[in-house]
């Protein structure tokens, strides 16, 4: 490759303010040069996007499809039905899938992120000592991995009588997590102090300051702590293959799972059914990703750079 | 803060003001401590308790129906002469070793080609990342699909350049390496981090290199790489560790009940021998032993990590 200058983005700004005054009668001088260099990373772009985009369009595609051509690689099928996605609905109790996955996901994530924005700002705001003892011990929860509490958190719901049912996959939430903690804490400590203050001088008391001037300030962070659990309770499989039972209980991870094993290994062969019950469980979470990209690409790049 | 002994007279006043100070920090403790409770009260229920619990559990036979019975350190016997453990170190050492350097450089590259999209960059961002927002059960189920021996994608795609693709789902050779490419498809989240960190590299660092007649290759690896080494050694660790832990694709595609002709042994990771262990067969205090063995190899290479990262990895300001 030759050398590219990283001008792309100076190149950039003539052209956008071309866009919207109005068409001018002399061309602008300088049109966009074609170099090799960009041929190329144009190529490798769409290549990657092509590989990257596939499987979604292999997989949707088919969904549309009889049983018999679900493996035939085509993009657009050749006999075009819906029977599947009826298929399913009879097949498995998928609207009860999707109502238990909706309220084990909303659960989590409005739970932890209002505990864990109480904590957060309790190490951001106040100052006490063993404050960086403690939030350190927080960091560290962070580093263990789940395998070693797995057992025991299962025996503690166990003897609540609580396994087969929702709670334990979410109710942990009500304490706070660890990563959310460290986002929300780095967010509030970001905050002009100045403004707390002067909310304490006018008599606001600890609760009003967090609850009135603090939680609203920091409404980016904790939607990023929304999305971000929402996404992971949706798509968690381990924690409902341990807890869940009866398949009226299942979230829709889980009944997928059954799905495979049911009617893609079971002998029985009827992978249509197992890839339109797998479009079912993507798609929500594609459309949380178009509503809320901002919010995630914002998210994960803080969590790299602050880490 | 004691003052010098100038304004004796003053003293008094400032015991007063001392006590009040105290009195105040002590009110500011106590409502830190009430906001921080729920995490405290979480702490010792789901993180501390179990802990020392799994500890116990390690050095009994417990399947939870019967109360624990205490056998000493024959669980950690057990682990070196259970060949599946054995197999199941292999497997997932084989899988970390090589799905977690190859997931930084294809992460860095498609970064490196995102820095360069100019305004269509968005776009190109959303298609890396939409995999990544895929339930990993319709990940594993899409290995099985894409991977197929006989009519999957993959092996169609290899056709047209007249190679004749593996087995992928069924050969043990070949289901790691399916696993591992598969894997590579959700690096949307590491490329958005090292995106984020290319943008932050100062501009004049690249054009006084060209000034001094660098071309691409020596800018990426001179400037950009050590520029960004923060972020690269943040997404090798954090890969490393979620590496030792893998588990949903694989079980997904290769166990599970009802699913004896497909099970594979070479998809056996650690955690699910794990899971098997516990949940499966109930053998909570063997599967306890087995999840401080991981615990520990966990912590010996993050702590090599750690220190290899001193050497190599710049800090802007570097504070610490």
């Amino acid at each position: 490759m030759t050398i590219e200058p990283i001008g792309v983005q100076d190149t950039e700004q003539p052209d956008h303010d071309a866009e919207h005054t109005p068409p001018a009668p002399v061309q602008p001088r300088k049109k966009r040069r074609v170099t090799p260099g960009k041929v190329v990373i144009g190529a490798l772009l769409t290549i990657t996007t092509v590989v990257f985009i596939y499987p979604f369009i292999w997989l949707l595609s088919a969904s549309f499809k009889p049983r018999g051509e679900v493996f035939d690689n085509k993009l657009i099928p050749d006999t075009f039905i819906l029977d599947n996605y009826i298929n399913v609905w009879r097949e498995a109790p998928m609207a009860l899938w999707l109502w238990n996955t909706i309220l084990v996901t909303v659960l989590a994530a409005v739970t932890v992120a209002a505990s864990s924005a109480m904590v957060a700002w309790g190490f951001a705001y106040f100052r006490f000592r063993g404050r960086n003892l403690l939030f350190g011990v927080v960091l560290a929860t962070m580093m263990l991995p789940g395998a070693v509490t797995m057992i025991p958190v299962f025996l503690i719901w166990n003897n609540l009588g609580m396994v087969d049912t929702l709670t334990p996959l979410w109710a942990q939430n009500l304490f706070g997590s660890a990563f959310y903690i460290f986002l929300l804490r780095q967010f509030f400590l970001g905050l002009p102090r100045d403004l707390f203050d002067a909310a304490k001088i006018d008599g606001a008391n600890n609760w009003q300051i967090f609850r009135r001037i603090a939680v609203p300030l920091c409404k980016p962070a904790l939607i990023i702590t929304l999305i971000f659990e929402f996404q992971a309770a949706w798509t968690d499989l381990m924690r409902p293959l341990i807890y869940l039972r009866d398949s009226d209980n299942f979230t829709v991870p889980r009944g997928l799972k059954a799905l495979l094993d049911q009617f893609g290994f079971g002998g029985e062969w009827h992978w249509e059914i197992v890839v339109t019950a797998s479009v079912i469980t993507t798609v929500p979470m594609i459309i949380l990703f178009f509503l809320a990209q901002k919010h995630f690409v914002q998210g994960i790049a803080t969590t790299g750079t602050k880490g | 803060m004691a003052r010098p002994a100038l304004d004796a007279p003053a003293v008094p006043a400032d015991e007063r003001a001392l006590r009040a100070k105290r009195r105040l920090r002590r009110r500011e403790t106590r409502a830190a401590l009430l906001f921080i409770s729920p995490w405290i009260i979480g702490f010792f229920v789901f993180t501390a308790w179990p802990i020392i619990y799994s500890g116990y559990l390690s050095l009994t036979d417990y399947d939870v129906i019967n109360d624990p019975n205490f056998v000493g350190l024959a669980n950690y016997e057990r682990l070196f002469e259970d060949d599946k453990v054995r197999l199941a170190l292999q497997n997932t050492f084989f899988f970390t070793l090589i799905q977690v350097p190859l997931y930084v450089i294809v992460s860095l590259a498609l970064a490196l080609l995102l820095n360069k999209a100019g305004r269509s960059a968005g776009f190109f961002r959303t298609a890396f990342f939409l995999p990544k927002m895929t339930p990993p059960v319709a990940v594993g189920i899409l290995l099985l699909l894409l991977f197929n021996g006989q009519s999957g994608m993959i092996n169609q795609a290899l056709g047209w350049f007249g190679v004749d693709g593996p087995a992928w789902t069924t050969d043990p050779t070949w289901v790691k390496p399916g696993l591992i490419l598969m894997s590579l498809w959700s690096v949307g989240a590491s490329v958005i981090i090292l995106l984020a960190a290319l943008r932050n590299v100062p501009q004049e660092l690249y054009d006084s290199a060209r000034v001094d007649g660098a071309n691409w290759w020596q800018q990426t690896w001179r400037i950009t790489v050590p520029m960004i080494s923060g972020a690269l050694f943040f997404i090798f660790i954090v890969n490393t560790i979620a590496g030792f832990q893998t588990f949903t694709e694989a079980y997904t595609a290769f166990f599970g009940s009802g699913n004896t002709t497909y099970s594979n042994d070479a998809a056996l990771f650690y955690v699910i021998y794990l899971f098997q262990q516990a949940f499966e067969f109930l053998h909570m205090g063997y599967a306890s032993a087995l999840a401080w063995l991981l615990f520990v190899i966990i912590m010996i290479f993050t702590a090599i990590q750690m220190v290899v990262s001193r050497r190599f990895v710049y800090y802007e300001g570097e504070q610490r």
